[in-house]
């Protein structure tokens, strides 16, 4: 197994998601089975390819800084789990 | 043919020369859903009142002899990961099963000024994440062709409506082959425009840097129309492309003589389906005789596109589908402490599988320590695989291959597998790792009687030339004009 | 052992657009919460940033005037961390190509010595949102309310390198950066609205050694003086810890201005993984060399280069230019009373004593100062005409403060002009020496210094009119 168990872990803290303990043999190996495949890149020589971010050559593409109007704010709250008096209500934040 | 059985342009004349009011062509749609609807399962949600007041209001615009444009009262439908203001955008996942956008994305904005007739949302597979529509969180819809096999996808909502006369044209979205794959397998005709050609500002996005809107429709007309609506710079999308947008349906001729036909060797290798290699092979000798010229081609980084399209769409759609937190939107688990466990809680139990799988694939290529040997490395192959096609069209006007390695397939039969299911994409990624525009039209039939799709592939910008070639071969023969047996059809 | 402190600072400046980096929403402070939202700084599914160009170039003037070079390709990346008032759980900031490199500040300290900060790096970013606590402390809270107005307000982050020693030159550093944005004018700089604010990373290591210790960090710090306890505490805590033979943890700290101490944040469970990635809903950004140079001429005098025209031009100490210049909107009050033809050593101690006095007294800026530099320079033209002397000035200056009364007729007014007239000034000297024979005496029999007591009478009889000068040319006279 390339993929190890801290592996997932750390996979799903990154991905805040909780894998099931029934589901995680599975997903190990899925994850493993994909990554496995997708180790013929190294195959593939790139010592001197750049990446590529954007197919299309595009450059400065800006927006002038004038105020455009914003939502209206029981629109902007509209979607919200949970709201009070304008603002987004969310359970408390532990720092980390 | 019946009208819901109809291309939108023939549509269209009749409503100009009030052969046919946009009412009567409405509830023949909707009456349509009313009949196949349970099988094909086609829609999230349908704005039925909406769409008929629609259609009497450009009713009432004829009649006082006001001009028309192309889609005026013409129904269609939206894939349910465009937002539409007003109307939920689910992109079939429960996670949004509640969300009502409250902005339109550019081409609802470009489509509302023609006045089309919108029937409704179309189903996905869930943040466009799959190939058959299965992972829509809510229904699997069925192939109109035989509504035990999928209609592809992601877009299968989109063109299974279009195949099943449900909507007379549909928007799609095109991240590795949604729009091309499911016209592919419905039968319809499907295309991906160049990035950068359609806003992409209001498509809910999947993996940024390749998601494109195209058209989805019952024949090349349509496609240029409605393809002529949808394009052009948007001021709110920086990557869209400020080119000029000819008018498509000039490219509406049967003439392909003298232009140079590129057949990709390593498009016919293993893995396809004995009759997508016959037909496919079939059409191209079709162009052959319609005066085309057929060169073999190499594309030699094919082989590596698959592994690069799923490290970088993952990894993009990892960041992109983060936002699902349970914060401002969307739904929220309950009973959670403190906000990590809501959060971690809210993904968990609303994302659905294939969705969580790729978020964890792409956070794992973009993690410390595998960032260089996965994302990086796949960016790098990126652009190898972009330079194939660019050398390539030095040679050629346009690229002729499968649209998919196999017609459709049966429900539940390769879900279980996810390698397996990425590996059916390998003919329509390497566009999007490339930028390229592609269309896939009908070409044929397996032995199961099945569709198969005749995939072309142009330069940058050139959709013109696609639309060219893919028009001079649907004129000559008339698989456009099949329609799927369904209902009393 | 002895130890020396190893300070960087990450200064973010909120710049002062109209509005947000990547959507068209208001940038305005206090307005009323999640007002200033729209679909783009929510995060709302679809939505795609569009970037704002005075963004750009408020950040390569900055660039510039931080003697940095501009990168000519620079793109914009996605930082990646969960948090609540962060909608899309990115940043959209830049990673590898950032705008500016390689910059540098030049301090002056309380000693003379001048010393040069090296800038790492400038990069654009968006700022967040703001949580708003429903408990007193965020930990007795049960939940937080969320307000998007501050999401998408431009940023750009000030790297530096670890190049301080000493809580003194990391404000030193911190109070020049914000002079400098001040002047190029990219910046409000209203620390207590968090428009500046910034991360100190402080370690220690043996003096000498030239090996990096395990530092801590402090984030968002907003004032001046915040700086410097959070450094100073931070380095004797760190101090103590190595004395006693123990570890730093490298890890976060908050600083508690209320106790004076900084305080460990709950350790966390992973290090940060930002997978960052390039933005791929932005495209990259191409600056040419003309560009950059029009850019370069555009900008004002800086700081430093004010400061040496003050020395030079007018003669003013290294100190007072120093002080002049150090914000935009003094030295630009400064010019404005020199061009009233007033006297420049008298016009730097006037802005520096009584003006300043009376601002800071009554927390104004200098811009609102209610004696505009007109007016001061036309009452520092009347004491070198002589019509008023120093001392009366006080006075004019006062009543100038609470009316707008130009100076001449404040002195009209109020009678203050300087008695110059030697005859009356003479009819006061004599009254003072007759009522005052035993000062007379003792200035005869050898006692210069009596000589004070007595020009103290007659400028108590003139009520601070006469001309001292003349008082005492006419009081040794009289007296032989």
């Amino acid at each position: 197994m390339k993929v190890t168990k801290k592996d997932m872990e750390n996979v799903a803290v990154l991905s805040r998601l909780d894998i099931p303990a029934d589901k995680e043999a599975q997903y190990t190996q899925q994850l493993n089975d994909v990554l496995e495949y997708f180790d013929n890149l190294s195959a593939v020589n790139t010592d001197d390819i750049k990446p590529l971010a954007h197919v299309l050559p595009i450059s400065n593409v800006f927006r002038e800084d004038v105020v455009k109007e914003s939502l209206d704010r029981d629109l902007a709250l509209s979607n919200a789990p949970l709201k009070e008096d304008g603002y987004f209500k969310v359970p408390k934040v532990l720092e980390d | 043919m019946k009208l819901f059985e109809q291309p939108a342009h023939v549509l269209h004349d009749m409503l100009v020369n009030k052969e046919i009011t946009s009412l009567e062509l409405t509830e023949a749609v909707l009456a349509r859903i009313d009949e196949v609807e349970g099988d094909v399962k086609a829609y999230l949600t349908i704005t039925r009142d909406v769409a008929i007041a629609q259609a009497k209001a450009v009713d009432e615009k004829i009649a006082k002899g006001e001009t028309i444009s192309f889609l005026e009262g013409i129904p269609g439908a939206i894939k349910d990961n465009i937002c539409t203001k007003g109307v939920k955008t689910t992109c079939a996942s429960k996670i949004l099963q509640n969300f009502v956008a409250p902005y339109d994305a550019t081409v609802m904005t470009k489509l509302k000024a023609q006045n089309p007739v919108i029937i409704g949302k179309a189903n996905m597979d869930e943040f466009a994440m799959g190939g058959s529509t299965e992972n829509s969180a809510f229904q699997k819809t069925g192939n109109p062709w035989n509504t035990e096999c999928v209609p592809g996808g992601s877009s299968g909502g989109s063109a299974a409506a279009v195949a099943a006369g449900t909507a007379v044209w549909a928007l799609g979205s095109d991240t590795g082959g949604s729009i091309r794959q499911p016209a592919s397998f419905c039968g319809v005709v499907g295309m991906k425009p160049t990035y950068g050609r359609v806003s992409r500002y209001g498509l809910v996005a999947y993996a940024s840097s390749l998601d494109q809107i195209g058209p989805i429709t019952k024949d090349v007309t349509d496609c240029a129309h409605i393809l002529n609506i949808i394009s052009g710079r948007d001021e709110m999308d920086s990557t869209s492309v400020n080119e000029e947008v000819p008018d498509f349906t000039k490219a509406l001729v049967e003439d392909v003589k003298g232009l140079k036909v590129g057949i990709p060797k390593e498009y016919f290798v293993k893995g396809i389906d004995p009759d997508v290699e016959k037909t496919v092979r079939e059409a191209i000798d079709k162009l052959k005789e319609l005066g085309a010229e057929i060169v073999e081609i190499s594309l030699p980084n094919t082989d590596y596109a698959i592994s690069t399209y799923y490290l970088i769409s993952p990894a993009e759609a990892a960041t992109n589908l983060a936002r699902y937190d349970g914060v401002s939107y969307g739904e929220r688990a309950e009973d959670a402490a403190d906000l990590v466990e809501m959060i971690t809680k809210t993904r968990t139990q609303y994302l659905g599988e294939e969705v969580k799988r790729r978020i964890m694939i792409g956070n794992y290529a973009l993690s410390a320590g595998y960032y260089d040997a996965y994302y990086l490395k796949a960016l790098k192959v990126r652009r190898l695989i972009k330079e194939d096609f660019d050398k390539a069209f030095e040679q050629v006007d346009v690229i002729v291959c499968p649209t998919a390695p196999t017609p459709a397939y049966k429900i539940g039969e390769k879900i279980s597998n996810p390698l397996e299911m990425y590996l059916q994409d390998a003919c329509t990624v390497p566009l999007n790792l490339a930028g390229l525009p592609g269309i896939s039209v009908p070409c044929g039939y397996s032995s199961d009687n099945m569709p198969i799709g005749l995939q072309i592939i142009g330069k940058a910008l050139d959709e013109e030339t696609i639309l060219r070639v893919a028009y001079t071969y649907e004129q000559s023969q008339s698989y456009h004009n099949d329609r799927a047996q369904l209902g009393g059809n | 052992m002895s130890y020396e402190a190893v300070i960087g600072l990450e200064i973010h400046s909120e710049l002062k657009t109209n509005t947000k980096i990547f959507c068209g929403c208001a940038t305005t402070f206090g307005a009323e919460h999640n007002t200033h939202v729209c679909p783009v700084c929510l995060g709302l599914p679809g939505v795609l940033p569009t970037l704002n160009k005075r963004v750009l170039e408020f950040a390569i003037k900055a660039g510039l005037a931080l003697n940095c070079e501009i990168n000519k390709f620079s793109k914009f990346d996605r930082k990646n961390y969960y948090y609540p008032d962060l909608p899309k759980n990115w940043q959209t900031s830049q990673y590898d190509l950032p705008i500016c490199e390689n910059g540098y500040v030049d301090i002056t300290k309380s000693n003379g010595e001048t010393k040069r900060i090296r800038i790492t790096r400038i990069h654009m970013e968006e700022d967040a949102g703001k949580l708003v606590h429903s408990g007193n402390t965020i930990k007795d809270s049960d939940t937080s309310n969320v307000d998007y107005n501050r999401t998408g307000v431009p940023l750009i982050e000030i790297v530096s390198e670890p190049d301080m020693s000493s809580p003194e030159e990391a404000r030193l550093y911190m109070e020049k950066v914000k002079s400098i944005l001040q002047y190029i004018d990219v910046s409000n700089c209203k620390m207590e609205e968090g428009n500046l604010r910034a991360d100190l990373n402080v370690s220690l290591r043996p003096a000498g050694s030239d090996v990096l210790g395990t530092r801590t960090e402090m984030k968002n710090i907003n004032s001046f003086k915040a700086v410097e306890e959070a450094l100073t505490y931070e380095i004797e805590r760190q101090e103590e810890v190595l004395e006693d033979g123990g570890h730093i943890i490298q890890e976060t700290r908050t600083w508690d201005p209320d106790r004076g101490i900084t305080l460990s944040m709950r350790s966390k469970e992973n290090a940060h993984d930002y997978r960052y990635m390039p933005e791929p809903d932005l495209v990259p950004i191409i600056t040419t060399d003309e560009e950059i140079e029009a850019f370069r001429k555009s900008l004002p005098e800086l700081p430093d280069a004010r400061k040496a025209r003050l020395e030079e031009q007018f003669g003013l100490s290294a100190y007072d230019a120093g002080i002049i210049t150090s914000s935009r909107e003094m030295a630009e009050y400064f010019d404005a009373v020199i061009e009233t033809g007033a006297d420049a050593k008298l016009a730097a101690n006037w802005i520096m004593g009584d003006l300043s006095k009376n601002l800071n007294a009554e927390s104004l800026e200098i811009s609102d100062s209610p004696v505009d530099a007109k007016r001061l320079g036309e009452m520092i033209g009347l004491i070198s005409k002589g019509t008023i002397s120093s001392k009366i000035a006080k006075k004019v200056f006062e009543e100038m403060w609470k009316s707008p009364d130009s100076p001449e007729k404040i002195v009209k007014d109020k009678g203050l002009v300087q008695i110059t007239d030697t005859k009356a000034i003479e009819e006061i000297v004599d009254k003072v020496i007759e009522a005052n024979q035993k000062a007379v005496e003792d200035y005869k029999s050898g006692n210069k210094k009596a000589i004070g007591a007595l020009v103290g009478q007659v400028m108590k009889q003139s009520k601070g009119k006469a001309n001292p000068q003349t008082v005492n040319q006419i009081l040794a006279q009289k007296l032989g």
